[in-house]
């Protein structure tokens, strides 16, 4: 009576942990670099962080496979953009094209958990948080993947960032400035990294700001 | 991941066009992307036909989607409110592909909370601000005895004009306004242990 189970799933989890925090005028996105399956480390040195604009980047953990082929469409589709406007997709914009883009995948989702951050057309930083079927808010910071369930709720503690809900509304960018930022997230990967056996190796961090992209990387535990 | 709160601060009022508003409740991303596929509709039902959609055919448009997609796992409880030429219209539909024409309902995991508080302080002649303060107050008890509901209470009217937001509160400052603390009697009070 019971219905039959397939002995195989198209889903694999590669792990990782991605973060994005958005500033007066600057955006911070990182994730780690360790792809693993199952128990062990397919490779210490894989980018989870995709550019999809000049202003958009995107970091997303879970199934890597899914998140390629992910970035590719998000890729294809922002150059068919730029041929018949003449310019590059605002944030918001790349934003709404990837929700629509998981949603059209809604009877069997890209197993991507994605974070998209960059600059608004103000100049401000925006991040976008998703979940694999397409629902998306602007936020203030985000963590996704693996480590995310230690990650945030130290953010919450450290950013404080106010409800986009509140009326009278009030900014849910982080007041810290961009050094601030940048050394609040390499504390995440670092604790998250202790705890969390798919987070480590090192952390990629991509900065965004008026003068343009700024890449680091910072050795985590290997362990 | 089922006791994970992913977000204090999601959208659940989505702005369909300037006079016309949706609930969410079930899944998310189902929610925001058929309100915006509706949002679609009605502009091109204005262009097609010159006037504006009423409440009864948006809410149907979303309906008869939601009915093609029955059995398939979409998970939708929504409330389409508007303002149309017959005056104020509120439906409620789901994807089990129900559609109902009310004047108040209730929907989600804290919905029988809501209701309890909707149904006692409920007339028909309530004014804006009472109304108002009555769907903020059955929020606020809906988030305090369901764990899944909780974060920001946001408070809509829906007028001739469109929709305005009236507010946006934290539920946990709210708690301080609809359930004071009354200071205890205090029975018999604890005194320093005379040492002999």
């Amino acid at each position: 009576m019971t219905k039959e189970h397939a002995n195989w799933s198209p889903y694999d989890n590669n792990g990782g942990t991605c973060v994005a925090i958005a500033g007066a005028d600057y955006c911070v996105i990182a994730a780690d670099t360790r792809m693993s399956t199952g128990y062990s480390i397919l490779t210490r040195d894989y980018s989870k962080i995709c550019k999809l604009a000049d202003k958009s980047f995107m970091a997303s953990s879970g199934f890597q496979a899914d998140v390629k082929a992910l970035q590719k469409v998000l890729s294809s589709r922002h150059l068919i953009y730029q041929h018949q406007h003449n310019k590059q997709m605002s944030c918001p914009a790349m934003a709404q094209l990837l929700s629509n883009t998981l949603y059209y995948k809604r009877f069997f989702p890209y197993y991507a958990f994605n974070v998209l951050g960059g600059l608004d057309s103000e100049g401000k930083g925006c991040v976008f948080t998703y979940d694999a079927v397409g629902s998306y808010e602007r936020v203030g910071y985000s963590a996704q993947g693996s480590g995310a369930t230690l990650i945030t709720p130290f953010l919450d503690n450290q950013l404080k960032s106010p409800s986009p809900l509140l009326l009278p509304a009030k900014d849910a960018v982080t007041p810290l400035s961009e050094a601030e930022a940048v050394d609040l997230v390499k504390t995440c990967f670092a604790s998250a990294t202790e705890r969390d056996i798919y987070t480590g190796d090192s952390v990629e961090i991509i900065i965004l700001n008026a003068n343009g992209v700024r890449r680091e990387s910072e050795q985590l535990r290997k362990d | 991941m089922g006791g994970y709160i992913s977000s204090q601060s999601v959208k659940k009022i989505i702005e369909i066009n300037p006079y016309m508003l949706g609930t969410m409740a079930g899944g998310a991303a189902d929610c925001q992307f058929w309100h915006r596929n509706l949002g679609i509709k009605c502009r091109l039902h204005e262009l097609a036909n010159k006037r504006r959609i009423s409440v009864t055919g948006a809410s149907k448009l979303l309906a008869n989607i939601l009915y093609s997609y029955r059995g398939m796992g979409l998970s939708v409880g929504t409330m389409i409110a508007g303002w149309d030429e017959k005056g104020p219209g509120l439906y409620y539909v789901d994807s089990e592909g129900g559609r109902l024409k009310g004047t108040k309902f209730s929907v989600g995991s804290g919905s029988p909370y809501a209701y309890g508080v909707l149904d006692s302080g409920y007339k028909y002649d309530l004014t804006i601000d009472e109304a108002a303060e009555l769907a903020r107050r059955a929020i606020y008890h809906a988030t305090f005895r369901d764990g899944a509901s909780g974060g920001v209470a946001s408070v809509y009217h829906v007028g001739p004009n469109g929709w305005t937001k009236l507010s946006g509160d934290d539920v946990g400052e709210l708690h301080y306004s609809y359930y004071p603390v009354e200071p205890a009697v205090v029975e018999q009070e604890m005194t320093e242990a005379v040492v002999a």
